[in-house]
């Protein structure tokens, strides 16, 4: 046996083992899909609904405010009694509800016009400065711009100072200046989705709907709003979801109060754990409704 | 770190097996190290939550510092965080990260009592001996006997107005109580359940037929005259502020224009390089206030250096410094006789010394289900004051 023989049939005879591994994974697709997927979904399992679980769990133990000042581990329904018995907490919940949903219909008006030319009417290079423009909100740290909106909506503010020559005055801090910064914050959350969905729009449903004799306004019903519909979806999960959780523009631009505000205060300040957890499936059911509901529409294909 | 971990274990397991006795809340404390008998050399390192202004390193004024020299003294590197409530300072204390903190007496009792705080060994604290007696063994400091902390200071909540704004110089806290205020949207609060007892100190004053005599002993109907009273006020608050910093650019922006303060917020405002005109005072019904104790955390990770802060933070200098910063009456005495040479009337306008006067200022305590009166088991407790506070805000 000469060296050069062995050596030619070595690859076919005897594979190394990089090479059986990744024949194995040619053969078994659902193998090869299971190893990419465990890290991540793995991680997902443990840490989100594990830490969910723990979430729920806690929403059922004690937390002595008179005596000891502790939390003991007994199970009772004391939390979610005293949030449905105190109409405090669904007026909260309610506002919480309401003003998400206001911006998220604000953000979607808003929306509108600018994902359309982004989508459809712009080339190429206007598309990415349109892009980059979306974008640059979201590179600049959350607070500063509720910051920066204090500043505006002070009472020595910009806004004020705009305004008296007309002898008119802003909202000053309240539930309105909550609304304007939440709909500003997030509103690059529904650009974004919604300019994608008007991509795939595509052009020549609109010029046969127009060559069928159908208006602007019929065009848009009944050909453009359908097919982005999913996308608008898409796009209001994000900003009725961000909406829905937030506590901190809520603290510095007014004195009312969100489901998250009442969270944090029980947990991060007063340390009943227990009441804040039980507050917390609040807004996790509430989006368990809106995503189901939101799979129906068809948004999860246009994400 | 390893300390803490395993302390995480082991509640972890606890939980677990559902034994209760195995947790650390047991009342007085034990279950923690014991006792120093002398204080040994500094580990190199102090986490300790203060509220603003207790712990200056020159980071607001570079003449007002007390933090760099302890550190070149005794080598502990102080990490000093700000917290901005009494029950901040209870939920970070509870995080185990800290080895001690500067905690008000609505905040000491629910340390002793949980057995976060550790008892304190006052034969090892070198100026005990010059500290107010009318600060000893007070139920904000003593639980059972045992001392957990040395008072480190005190003062009254003030009413504070911007005076190019808010005229006349108002003397009664009834400016922040009218729903029908001029200033409607300007006023602003404290937000902290423990904000009530000023409205109640309020009532105290105003309706006589409640017969309120301990801002923080309410039964029911004082409790309800009183949450409806913030519930009024609520209708003519801008924002509420319990961050220092937040409640010092509202005033200097005129967000805010009359409120309750600290001292040392219109100090921050005065000497600012565009100072800003406010003034403050203790209204004619008297003032919610504090005293303030130096506690270390039951298992705390640097115990010689919190006992070498504690000796600093209250020798007479650093609490003659601390005092003028923070505009406060100094625990030690004997810090009055070197305020005096640069500010002679000071420890006079703030009653050091002046027993009768702490006693009728009505400084935070938790309030408790038992009144502590005749009437019995028929106050308010804290659970109820927390639920009410957020009933107020809405």
């Amino acid at each position: 046996m000469s060296a050069g023989r062995l050596s030619t049939t070595r690859p076919t005879t005897r594979p190394t083992l990089t090479r059986r591994v990744a024949r194995t994974l040619a053969q078994w697709p659902r193998i090869r899909v299971a190893a990419l997927l465990a890290a991540p979904v793995g991680w997902l399992v443990v840490f989100y609904l594990g830490s969910l679980a723990v979430l729920f769990a806690a929403a059922f133990w004690h937390y002595d405010a008179n005596i000891t000042f502790t939390i003991t581990k007994t199970f009772s329904f004391e939390n979610f009694v005293a949030l449905f018995s105190d109409p405090v907490y669904r007026s909260i919940a309610g506002r919480t509800v309401m003003i998400a949903a206001l911006v998220t219909i604000t953000d979607a008006v808003l929306a509108f016009p600018i994902a359309f030319v982004m989508g459809k009417l712009a080339g190429p290079k206007l598309r990415s400065v349109l892009g980059v423009l979306v974008l640059m909100p979201l590179w600049t740290s959350y607070l500063v711009k509720i910051l920066a909106w204090r500043l505006i909506l002070s009472d020595g503010g910009v806004l004020n100072w705009l305004l008296r020559p007309f002898h008119l005055s802003g909202p000053g801090f309240g539930e309105v200046a909550v609304y304007l910064v939440l709909s500003y914050i997030w509103l690059p959350y529904m650009i974004l989705p919604l300019a994608a969905g008007f991509e795939r729009v595509p052009t020549s449903l609109l010029e046969a709907s127009t060559d069928l004799g159908a208006r602007t306004w019929q065009t848009f019903r009944s050909v453009v709003l359908p097919l982005v519909f999913p996308a608008l979806v898409a796009g209001s999960i994000f900003t009725f979801s961000l909406t829905l959780g937030d506590y901190i523009a809520v603290s510095q631009v007014s004195s009312t109060q969100f489901i998250g505000s009442v969270i944090y205060d029980n947990l991060g300040v007063v340390g009943d754990l227990p009441l804040a957890a039980a507050f917390a499936t609040v807004p996790v059911l509430v989006m368990v409704v809106y995503l189901l509901l939101a799979r129906r529409a068809g948004a999860f294909e246009a994400l | 770190m390893i300390t803490r971990r395993s302390r995480l274990w082991v509640s972890a397991a606890c939980a677990s097996l559902g034994i209760a006795a195995c947790g650390s809340a047991s009342p007085g404390g034990s279950g923690g190290p014991a006792m120093l008998t002398k204080i040994g050399p500094g580990e190199g390192a102090l986490n300790i939550i203060v509220w603003a202004g207790y712990a200056e390193a020159g980071q607001d004024d570079p003449t007002v510092d007390w933090v760099t020299p302890f550190q070149k003294q005794t080598g502990c590197k102080v990490n000093a965080k700000i917290a901005n409530t009494s029950d901040e300072m209870v939920a970070l204390m509870e995080t185990g990260q800290y080895d001690g903190v500067s905690a008000s007496g609505n905040a000491t009792l629910r340390l002793m009592a949980g057995g976060t705080a550790a008892p304190i060994n006052v034969n090892l604290l070198t100026n005990y001996a010059d500290i107010n007696p009318s600060l000893k063994d007070q139920p904000y400091n003593t639980y059972n006997g045992v001392h957990y902390g040395v008072p480190h200071g005190w003062g009254a909540n003030l009413l504070m107005w911007r005076t190019d704004i808010v005229k006349p110089a108002p003397d009664s806290w009834g400016v922040v109580f009218d729903p029908n205020s001029p200033y409607k949207g300007k006023i602003t609060a404290y937000d902290d359940p423990i904000y009530i007892a000023d409205a109640a100190l309020y009532l105290k004053a105003t309706r006589p037929d409640l017969h309120i005599t301990d801002p923080y002993e309410l039964d029911t109907t004082q409790f309800n005259a009183t949450v409806n009273l913030l519930k009024a006020q609520h209708t003519v608050i801008g924002t509420y502020w319990s961050d220092y910093t937040k409640e010092q650019s509202a005033f200097a922006n005129a967000d805010s224009v009359v409120g309750t303060t600290w001292q040392v917020i219109a100090n921050l405002l005065l000497t600012d390089k565009n100072p800003t005109p406010v003034a403050v005072t203790v209204p004619k019904e008297g003032s919610t206030g504090w005293s303030d104790t130096w506690m270390m955390y039951s298992h705390a990770a640097h115990p010689n250096c919190m006992y070498l802060w504690m000796n600093w933070i209250t020798s007479p200098a650093v609490q003659a410094q601390v005092a003028q910063w923070f505009g406060e009456a100094p625990a030690n005495l004997k810090a009055c006789d070197i305020i005096a040479t640069t500010d002679p009337t000071f420890c006079a306008t703030y009653h050091v010394g002046d027993a009768i006067y702490l006693h009728n200022l009505a400084l935070w305590k938790v309030p408790l289900t038992n009144c502590g009166d005749s009437r019995g088991n028929v106050c308010k407790g804290y659970s109820d004051w927390l639920h009410a506070w957020t009933d107020i805000k809405g």
